[in-house]
């Protein structure tokens, strides 16, 4: 396989074309998208390199399209993405719901920027973290992850397609505007260095008659590809096992939605990955996500010269969220601070996680400017001061 | 024509584990499913080879009861579902049964764009002039006066004419035929099917429970002879003013072309991308 | 080692360009950590364009300049807005027919080196939009934040094709005149 762009050497790029590369390298060969600031470049990545790899790239109507698209793609045997920011993702919630009903592996991308609504289109912010957890309705599970880096914006995606893949689901990569257009360097493998997970197939008959039967009781049911035979039907409606609707049962309905939900948390020593720095003997703790758990890493480093012992909880997923080492690490700090660029949606998290042991203290901003590291630096000696 | 009978085809394409059907008695739906069946049946497709798209409402729910592959979808989005799975595998054959307000309504964008860009697939439209599921809302079908039960005094809006939307913006193959015409509408599907790039058959079919009810056709005879006044076949109509066309729907094959299809398209495109990057 | 660029100036000098060229060399020929990032939204229309890079031996933490250790001012706008930020002691360019009003109490502290940027890329390649270049060929020259040989593949990776060599043309002569400098100190 030859790849239209470097591996194996670094290069120095913008995260928005780390996203589209990374993407190729995991084997996405389907891209739908709509225009929009600041994820574009995602898809004119896309558009550049996928016709090269026979791939299909295609600009839809809507972002509603798109992530319809993707899902069809995805059941007719592609790996697929499509990517935008804050009014476009508002637009897939009704189908990224339907992703999660069918349980179909699909990767989206979120380049944050200023909301609500059009909001701040060039600027970063944090704002949809709720929405990439909750956004669609009714009960459900997916996986959110969320890069800090070029680098990460590269291995998360390769991961995104890879948890998609082995878990059935959609997963969400939440970026923003601040990562979309840095430039950075950026280490790409060699395509052998990737691990590359692919979906599980139906093995027996009696699986390709259960495209949403759990035949290996991890949740996970192997999935069927349309044009092979299986004669799959594939609905939103809350369906049986075998895929036939069923939507006055209350028991199958709970069945389903328990599983989708089971094969998610019951694997979260596996989803859910995060940086500790600085923590071990950490009397105050900060907790971020994304571009500021930067800013709170130098701030960490500024505290520490003064001889404030702080440490940083960095989280690479934000969801499945892990709760319970929220609270062991509640049991071991006095205070947790949570630097984000919103009014306040990942402290929410925290504060659960913490169940009081810790005082838990936003440190929000909103408006378009990642927090500079002397901003957390005087939130947090004034916090500690009184 | 192969007049191979309905339990025959009955057998050999639905599945029996999710019979009965939902649809009402006088339901046109039935009779449409049929004739696309028979047309799969007479070409001898492979079934395997086939995949059944649709979005929401009465007509989306065939999918599930034919033995093929099938994407039951969100209410209006079947056809932009479809690219995705044409895109990846262009040797499946791709129907999307939609009802005229999945189509024109909610999924009206994804309809136009589909078209424009000649997707390659075969829309099998139920227009019922209403929302039948919801129990009988107007539909962007329904004709002026009509009444619904959110324009409980009769439609004061304009209809869309699926069909002449279907031309314009640029579909190879375009018919519009009644239930009643059932030779026609399986001669129109079979032809449909061996299109290359965006072919509709749009087919008037009779709702007597959520339309006909209010609008005076408790039945599907009535509903059926109704047709039969508003109907005109296009080459009568091509010589009618517009005045005299006032209030009717035309019938027939609207539009027979060979443009490339989207497959097609991309293909090429596919190639000028090599040659230009030098691949 | 953290070292943090600043350039700044208004649309249409290839603020941005000379930014994105230096991280790239520090980055894919000098194998530092590097960053670049810039100013959008109203600022950079018409107005000031910023951009900055960071440059580090180890991963960059705080993605944007603290305090830039180089800075490089190509419009009045942009000079008024961002010269206060530069750390003491730091080596700063400025366009100087384009720079008329100056505040000498800063530059007190600053190193600076002035020159009338845009004649000069015009003189050199007749082409006044390899100002830029030069500039980059001055401010390697003067702080060495990456090898001659580094800057001269990224500046070659990075301008549209056909253009190259009256780019590298514009690069020595900022090389040339960053050595000057050095001789004339000596």
């Amino acid at each position: 396989m030859r790849y239209p762009f470097v591996t194996g050497g670094s290069d120095f790029i913008q995260g928005d074309e780390a996203i589209a590369r990374a993407a190729i390298m995991a084997g996405c060969r389907f891209y739908a998208g709509y225009p929009i600031t600041p994820a574009s470049e995602i898809f004119e990545a896309m558009a550049l390199y996928l016709p090269l790899v026979d791939g299909v790239s295609i600009q839809m109507e809507d972002e509603i399209g798109s992530i319809a698209a993707i899902i069809g793609a995805s059941w007719a045997g592609a790996k697929a993405m499509t990517a935008t920011s804050g009014p476009g993702f508002s637009l897939m919630q009704e189908n990224l719901g339907y992703a999660v009903m069918t349980e179909t592996p699909i990767v989206v991308v979120n380049m944050q920027r200023g909301g609500p609504s059009t909001g701040q289109p060039t600027l970063p912010a944090q704002g949809d973290m709720m929405q990439a957890i909750w956004g669609t309705h009714g009960d459900h599970m997916l996986i959110v992850l969320v890069p800090s880096t070029v680098q990460e914006a590269f291995d998360f995606t390769v991961r995104a397609f890879n948890l998609a893949e082995k878990y059935r689901t959609p997963v969400v990569v939440l970026g923003d505007a601040e990562i979309a257009h840095m430039r950075e360097r950026v280490n790409i493998p060699k395509p052998e260095e990737i691990k590359v997970v692919n979906r599980k197939l139906p093995r027996t008959p009696e699986e390709e008659r259960m495209p949403f039967g759990d035949p290996d009781g991890d949740g996970v049911p192997p999935m069927p590809i349309f044009g092979r035979g299986y004669r799959t039907y594939v609905t939103g409606l809350t369906h049986d096992e075998s895929g036939h609707p069923k939507t006055v049962d209350r028991e199958i309905h709970e069945r389903l939605i328990k599983r989708i939900f089971r094969k998610i948390l019951d694997n979260k020593a596996d989803i859910i990955s995060y940086h500790e720095y600085e923590l071990e003997d950490a009397e105050v703790a900060i907790v971020a996500t994304g571009i500021v758990s930067r800013s709170a890493m130098r701030a960490v480093k500024m505290l520490r010269e003064r001889g404030v012992k702080v440490g940083l909880l960095k989280l690479d997923t934000i969801w499945p969220f892990d709760f319970d080492m929220i609270k062991k690490l509640a049991e071991r700090v006095h205070r947790i601070y949570v630097p984000e660029m919103n009014l306040g949606q990942l402290y929410h998290l925290v504060k659960e996680g913490a169940e009081g042991l810790a005082e838990v203290t936003l440190i929000d901003k909103i408006g378009g400017e990642v927090h500079t590291p002397g901003e957390i630096v005087k939130r947090i000696e004034r916090g500690e001061r009184r | 024509m192969n007049f191979r009978s309905a339990y025959e085809i009955r057998d050999r394409y639905l599945r029996k584990d999710m019979l009965p059907t939902i649809f009402c008695p006088g339901c046109g739906i039935g009779s449409v499913l049929q004739f696309t069946l028979r047309a799969i049946d007479d070409l001898k497709l492979n079934q395997d080879e086939i995949v059944w798209v649709s979005g929401i409402g009465c007509s989306s729910r065939v999918p599930g009861f034919v033995n093929f592959d099938g994407l039951h979808t969100t209410h209006g989005r079947a056809l932009a579902f479809a690219t995705g799975i044409k895109m990846v595998n262009p040797d499946l054959k791709i129907i999307a049964f939609m009802g005229d307000g999945d189509a024109a309504a909610i999924g009206g964008n994804h309809f136009i764009h589909a078209i424009r860009r000649n997707l390659d697939v075969t829309v099998i439209l139920i227009n019922n002039f209403t929302y039948g599921m919801t129990g009988g809302q107007v539909a962007p079908t329904t004709l002026k006066g009509l009444r619904g039960t959110t324009a409980p005094y009769g439609q004061f809006e304009n209809p869309f004419d699926i069909a002449e939307l279907a031309v314009a913006s640029g579909a190879n193959y375009v018919a519009r035929w009644t239930v009643f015409n059932y030779i026609q509408g399986i001669n129109s599907i079979k032809k449909a099917l061996q299109k290359e790039g965006f072919t509709l058959v749009e087919f008037l079919s009779p709702c007597p429970v959520s339309f006909g009810r209010r609008n005076r056709m408790k039945t599907a005879p009535e509903i059926l002879k109704w047709y039969q006044k508003i109907t005109v076949p296009i080459n009568r109509a091509r010589k009618m003013s517009q005045e005299e066309l006032e209030g009717k729907v035309v019938i027939g094959e609207f539009v027979d072309r060979d443009r490339p299809g989207l497959v097609r398209a991309y293909r090429e495109y596919v190639e000028r991308a090599k040659r230009i990057a030098g691949w | 080692m953290r070292k943090e660029v600043l350039f700044s100036g208004f649309g249409g000098q290839g603020v941005i360009l000379a930014s994105v060229i230096l991280g790239r060399a520090a980055a894919v020929y000098e194998g530092y950590y590097a960053v670049q990032t810039q100013s959008y939204g109203p600022e950079s229309r018409g107005g000031a364009s910023r951009a900055e890079v960071v440059i580090s031996d180890e991963p960059v933490d705080y993605p944007k300049a603290l305090s830039p250790d180089y800075a490089v001012f190509f419009s009045q706008e942009a000079y008024t807005k961002y010269v206060h930020e530069v750390r003491e002691g730091a080596i700063v360019i400025v366009e100087k027919d384009l720079v008329p009003h100056r505040d000498p109490e800063v530059e007190n502290r600053l190193r600076v080196y002035e020159y009338p940027l845009t004649e000069l890329a015009e003189q050199t390649t007749g082409l006044s939009l390899t100002m830029n270049i030069l500039t980059l060929g001055i401010l390697v020259g003067l702080t060495r934040v990456v090898s001659r040989e580094s800057i001269e593949k990224a500046v070659r990776d990075s301008v549209p094709g056909g253009t190259e060599e009256v780019n590298l043309k514009a690069l020595k002569k900022g090389f040339e005149l960053a050595d000057s400098v050095a001789d004339s100190a000596s």
